[in-house]
């Protein structure tokens, strides 16, 4: 079996992931359109949140997401520090953009489901806020990777700020768990089938999961190739004023 | 159309805004991955040129 770090050669990390690209986009497009669809029109309303409800498939897996895009965004900045493999860190930067607008999507579809049923677009709940503060790192990452000049300053910078900016993301995850105070409830979905929200929300919400995951899988590839390339161009305009000069 | 009741605005500017988002990043991508594949065709097909 070919080992994990092959993919560090950047000819093989494109060759390897625009081949399943198609597939990948194709299957992200059918779980969307099929989830969103489903719980839509098919899903009947909560017997106390109403038509709301359907805000759910929306706002838990933009959610889950912009918490797990951090951590992938950790793992693969942890891989850049320790093995100074480029695409690893690429894909960080690749990934962060994907992540704030999954942030804006769960603040936002959590904001407009909050009005009806909190009575407010906003409170300093421990998950509101910790999110909000997640929002602003991902900006702060995005805006220090564009800020500097230089590809490996950037990438060890941007790693120490994702490295920081990790505890925000675990935070906005357990919030609802280390404290008890706030407006948000824990988690709707869980392994435990007990805890679970009833089946009839609970499937098409797991075809939307899948749907957002693979959304991510894809945009992340195109994203990754795309940051492989201009690092590439960078270089051989570098190469060229040097021969210029 | 479900019936969505006194909620139909909540529930549809969250379906609304979420999907322009979406289809905004995805757009963005595919354009920013296009754009810089061709720019690094011109320049590898340059460097070749000029040898």
């Amino acid at each position: 079996m070919a080992s994990l770090w092959e993919y560090a050669n950047p000819l093989k990390f494109m060759r390897t992931t625009e081949r399943i690209l198609p597939a990948v986009s194709a299957l992200a497009a059918l779980c969307l359109v099929g989830g969103l669809v489903w719980g839509f029109f098919f899903t009947p309303d909560d017997f106390r949140q109403g038509s709301t409800v359907k805000i759910f498939y929306i706002h838990v897996p933009s959610a889950m997401m912009a918490v797990n895009i951090w951590v992938m965004m950790l793992v693969t900045s942890l891989v850049w520090i320790i093995r100074r493999h480029h695409v690893s860190a690429l894909a960080a930067r690749a990934a962060a953009p994907i992540g704030a607008v999954m942030t804006v999507i769960a603040l936002f579809t959590g904001a407009v489901w909050g009005q009806p049923m909190w009575g407010t677009w906003w409170a300093w709940d421990p998950r509101l806020t910790s999110f909000l503060i997640l929002f602003l790192f991902y900006l702060g990452y995005i805006a220090l990777w564009a800020a500097i000049e230089d590809d490996d300053t950037a990438a060890d910078l941007t790693s120490v700020l994702c490295l920081v900016g990790s505890v925000f993301a675990l935070l906005s995850r357990y919030a609802v768990n280390f404290w008890n105070q706030g407006l948000h409830q824990g988690a709707s979905l869980s392994l435990d089938k007990e805890e679970n929200v009833a089946d009839v929300f609970w499937y098409p919400a797991l075809v939307c999961i899948a749907g957002f995951i693979l959304l991510f899988v894809a945009l992340v590839i195109v994203r990754t190739n795309t940051e492989i390339r201009a690092r590439r161009m960078r270089a051989l305009l570098a190469r060229e004023r040097g021969a210029d000069a | 159309m479900p019936d969505l009741g006194k909620y139909a605005l909540e529930v549809l500017s969250a379906y609304g805004v979420s999907l322009v988002l979406i289809v905004g990043i995805v757009l963005l991508s595919v354009a920013r991955s296009r754009r810089v594949r061709a720019e690094l065709e011109a320049v590898e097909a340059r460097r070749q040129r000029n040898g």
